[in-house]
């Protein structure tokens, strides 16, 4: 149980990345991307460009400390965070912003959404094909405990540079001038308009934030399990349970949303089959609507 | 010969993709509801109308086929099922989520189609789990030889067309479709008028599911055998959207013919990239169809809302 619980960290850290991003595009503009799940895997794939290019090269293939990967992959987040960021700014600007400009309803950016999420699964298949891809072949190194508990020590890794990425965020939303309007937009965005703040530069803001997180969540994801085409799909489910556990708009509560879930679907395993993960978040998630819709830290609705 | 066989069945696909999406339409187009898990109505009216119709396994076979009942019923007993138990699953999602902002029903419904595939394909004992289950008995098989069945069944399905079609539009032109479009349009305006909103959202949901049910059913004993795997949110639910959305959101015909024309980019799509692209690509190029449709639907629903038709005008006939 502890093990699982402690896996249920390792998840939930990447959920609750995954989710910052998505409470906060929901909160300024209403939108659902739907499309999230599928940009983490593009944010994935497009660290594998590089660590195959490293490893073409034969440049930074010494293994990092105790970790199963190598340096090649630590490098490699930095221009796939580039990439995922430049994509998802690219998606509000051919998809998004001509919706908004006409003033369609939130809903219709939700449909379209899910259009471009089908498209980037399928550039990612055309590209990579169906397989499984790995940034790092080989044995995968664990600690044992001598209670039993046993983890991979890359899931350490895993959980201190998730970790370190949210309190960047943070801080980033908590002490800059352009992160306090952000918070604004997404808590109450009349009153944010009405002090003067421009909605598609912070929109700019909200996507970059968002392409970074999931850039991270995508490769962190990918060190624990492997790259395929299906990645970011699983995590649609999960993501949107944090965030509607965490209210709309809340980062804290996506935050402590995206650790529940992760670890409610671990520990679910305990009784029931592994595939049934996506269920668990789903039944959570209608449960938190039916009793607290607005979220354990949402806004009041009005 | 080749050709005209596959021209058939394209046909018969297509016209069950276009009984799929008047059932979208009912529900998105004329009421405003979000059902983003239509792949979870399509498998239930499948699984049941193949449980209903089929025999319970005996002998050495029953070690192989596990289903919880067989029933051994008529085709269309096992179709009626379908849409019945589909109906009764969309009663219990509406009793969950129809209160609920609309945004929310639609991530709700995403979750119920992925539920119920995982739980046909978990659940071993209810329809043989990820193997699924083969044979479904296909009526008026023995009139033809084989080879021609699917021009029987293009005539069953047709059937089938006309007859929700008439009904969705007899619906639309009433005064219960009026009130659904009402709805649509300003949910507090309707209530103010005495409309009891979720009892007509809930009845046009349950409504819609019937149709979805009934289609799940009818692909069911076409294709004569169903895994779970058929029922991916892709294949099952969003390409739906897609026809629908092309084909003009609150407009029957136009629900047809956005199924027609989506399930031609996608079936024919596949014939000519085997063509083209070198056979070392073969396994990769299937997935163009995915940038092709997802793509398709983003530029609609940016640059053309109106989808091909548009909605009509609705003048009702008293």
């Amino acid at each position: 149980m502890i093990e699982l619980t402690i896996y249920g960290i390792v998840l939930g850290s990447i959920i609750a990345l995954g989710s910052m991003g998505l409470t906060l595009i929901w909160g300024i503009t209403d939108l659902f991307n739907c499309a999230h799940g599928d940009q983490m895997t593009v944010g994935a794939y497009s660290a594998f460009i590089f660590t195959s290019l490293f490893a073409h090269l034969n440049i930074l293939q010494t293994k990092v400390g105790p970790f199963s990967f190598n340096w090649g992959i630590v490098v490699a987040f930095i221009p796939a965070i580039l990439i995922s960021i430049m994509l998802a700014v690219a998606i509000d600007r051919w998809v998004y912003q001509p919706l908004r400009r006409a003033g369609v309803h939130s809903i219709t950016g939700f449909i379209a959404s899910i259009g471009v999420a089908w498209a980037l699964r399928g550039v990612v298949y055309i590209i990579w094909g169906a397989d499984f891809h790995f940034y790092n072949q080989g044995l995968r190194p664990t600690i044992v405990f001598q209670s039993g508990i046993k983890f991979r020590v890359d899931e350490i890794f895993i959980v201190i540079v998730s970790w370190l990425s949210v309190l960047f965020v943070y801080l980033f939303l908590n002490r800059t001038r352009t992160g306090k309007a952000l918070r604004a937009l997404a808590d109450n965005q009349s009153l944010a308009l009405v002090s003067g703040i421009n909605v598609e530069r912070m929109l700019i803001w909200a996507w970059s934030v968002a392409g970074l997180l999931i850039a991270v969540a995508g490769i962190l994801y990918g060190i624990e399990t492997q790259l395929r085409p299906e990645m970011g799909w699983i995590f649609l489910l999960p993501l949107f349970a944090a965030v509607i556990l965490g209210g709309q708009g809340s980062i804290t509560g996506a935050l402590i949303g995206g650790l529940v879930m992760g670890i409610a679907q671990q520990v679910s395993t305990a009784w029931l089959a592994p595939s049934y993960k996506p269920a668990v978040a789903f039944i959570i998630m209608i449960l938190v609507l039916i009793f607290r819709p607005q979220g354990i830290l949402g806004r009041r609705s009005r | 010969m080749g050709i005209l066989n596959f021209l058939i069945s394209f046909a018969v696909m297509a016209t069950i993709y276009s009984i799929f999406a008047i059932g979208l339409n009912v529900q998105w187009g004329y009421t405003g509801l979000l059902n983003f898990g239509i792949a979870g109505f399509f498998a239930v009216g499948a699984y049941t109308s193949a449980l209903f119709t089929l025999k319970m396994p005996t002998g050495a076979i029953a070690g192989y086929i596990k289903q919880a009942f067989g029933l051994n019923m008529p085709f269309l007993i096992g179709v009626l099922a379908g849409g019945i138990v589909s109906a009764i699953i969309g009663l219990i999602v509406g009793a969950l989520t129809l209160r609920l902002k609309e945004g929310y029903l639609a991530i709700a419904t995403i979750g119920i189609a992925e539920t119920i595939r995982l739980f046909f394909n978990n659940e071993a004992w209810l329809a043989n789990g990820p193997q699924g289950l083969v044979g479904l008995p296909q009526p008026l098989h023995n009139i033809v030889p084989p080879s021609f069945y699917n021009y029987i069944y293009l005539l069953i399905v047709a059937v089938f067309l006309v007859i929700i079609y008439i009904a969705a539009e007899k619906g639309i032109r009433s005064p219960w479709g009026r009130v659904l479009r009402a709805i649509r349009e300003d949910e507090v305006m309707a209530a103010a008028d005495g409309k009891n909103v979720v009892a007509f959202k809930m009845q046009s949901l349950v409504f819609g599911a019937f149709i979805m049910g009934i289609g799940g059913a009818l692909y069911a004993h076409f294709s004569a055998a169903i895994q779970p795997g058929v029922f991916e949110p892709l294949f099952g639910t969003f390409i739906i959207w897609t026809m629908l959305t092309l084909g003009g959101t609150g407009n029957n015909k136009g629900a047809i013919i956005g199924a027609w024309i989506v399930w031609a980019v996608w079936s024919w799509s596949t014939l000519l990239i085997n063509k083209v692209v070198p056979p070392s690509f073969a396994t990769r190029a299937p997935f163009i169809r995915y940038v092709l449709i997802g793509l398709l639907l983003v530029v609609i629903i940016v640059r053309y809302p109106k989808g091909i038709l548009g909605e009509e005008k609705q003048v009702s006939k008293f």
